[in-house]
């Protein structure tokens, strides 16, 4: 049964992916050329010598954009299919459909739009190369954060949903996510590595289109899997025992 | 019983986490691996010497907001 349901995660990953790059081809991409371009005149102000192509700009925005969203599809397909075979039938009596789309909406904030409040995408000729090391670490120490608040928090709802119904237990428990998050958001030292001169509307449009592509993976993934796997799932439920769908 | 369609007389049935365990630690082992590739390698840490793959996937890496150079 995980295999079947892995399989098709990364399918419906994978088909996401397709879609990402189309959208990151078509609005990321000018904003990653105007980066660069800006870059390559600050160089040239500073009389470096410009810097030795290893891969060329039309690869990069075509084979290896591809190559790297379509994978980092499939592989978020995957995971997120794991992530549903231990929380189906574990969230009340929602359906595959509903599980899919529940978990697709708690994943993208948790995995995505909580640790980019923190530490957002940044555009080429931003960022110091020397802390390269340091921004990575917060930057997977911030999503580890947020994920197991989400966890947690999804707990805390089901702890409270008998006594406080559905909405209040869920309310609350959003609540307290908030709560934690603004604490770790303020603990967590700040990255600011914007150069000064670094034109606002094309940070701000790069920022839109990250995550934008990230919208465009986890809605496909969260509303395409649903529906893919509906039908194995209702199958196995209707060996077990006798139980109601939401 | 040949009609598979939602009839309400069945609900989810959870998969149980012994049958589930195997797949997440070698699935998602794997699955993190190769989000690791596009991510991070050759940036913050590098297994392969040189900058092909980082250089490859720049434009992706930077776009779905990993930290990058």
């Amino acid at each position: 049964m995980v295999g079947k349901l892995l399989l098709r995660g990364m399918l419906v990953g994978l088909v996401a992916g397709i879609l990402a790059f189309a959208f990151a081809h078509v609005y990321g991409e000018p904003q990653v050329d105007k980066a660069i371009a800006y870059e390559e005149q600050q160089a040239q102000a500073a009389g470096e010598a410009p810097e030795p192509e290893m891969v060329s700009r039309a690869v990069q925005a075509g084979i290896g954009l591809a190559t790297g969203v379509l994978v980092y599809g499939a592989a978020l397909g995957g995971l997120f299919s794991l992530v549903f075979a231990y929380a189906y039938g574990r969230l009340g009596s929602l359906g595959p459909r509903g599980t899919s789309a529940l978990l697709a909406l708690l994943g993208f904030l948790a995995v995505i739009v909580v640790p980019s409040l923190k530490y957002p995408a940044n555009p080429p000729a931003v960022g110091n190369p020397e802390t390269i090391g340091y921004r990575t670490e917060l930057f997977f120490i911030m999503i580890v954060i947020s994920i197991a608040t989400m966890v947690a928090a999804v707990g805390l709802a089901q702890r409270l949903w008998n006594r406080l119904g559905a909405w209040n237990a869920s309310i609350a428990a959003g609540l307290a996510f908030l709560v934690v998050f603004a604490l770790v958001k303020a603990a967590l030292p700040d990255i600011n590595e914007v150069p000064e001169n670094f034109s606002a509307s094309v940070l701000w449009q790069f920022r839109v289109a990250s995550l934008g592509i990230q919208l465009v993976l986890w809605t496909v993934v969260g509303l395409g899997f649903g529906a893919v796997v509906e039908r194995v799932v209702a199958v196995r439920d209707q060996r077990g025992p006798a139980r109601r769908y939401a | 019983m040949s009609d598979t369609t939602f009839a309400p007389t069945y609900g989810p049935v959870p998969i149980p986490v012994r049958e589930l365990l195997p797949w997440a630690i070698f699935g998602g082992l794997l699955l993190m691996l190769a989000i690791y590739f596009i991510g991070a390698e050759e940036g913050a840490t590098s297994l392969i010497r040189g900058m092909y793959v980082h250089e490859f996937v720049h434009d992706g890496r930077h776009l779905l907001g990993f930290p990058c150079h």
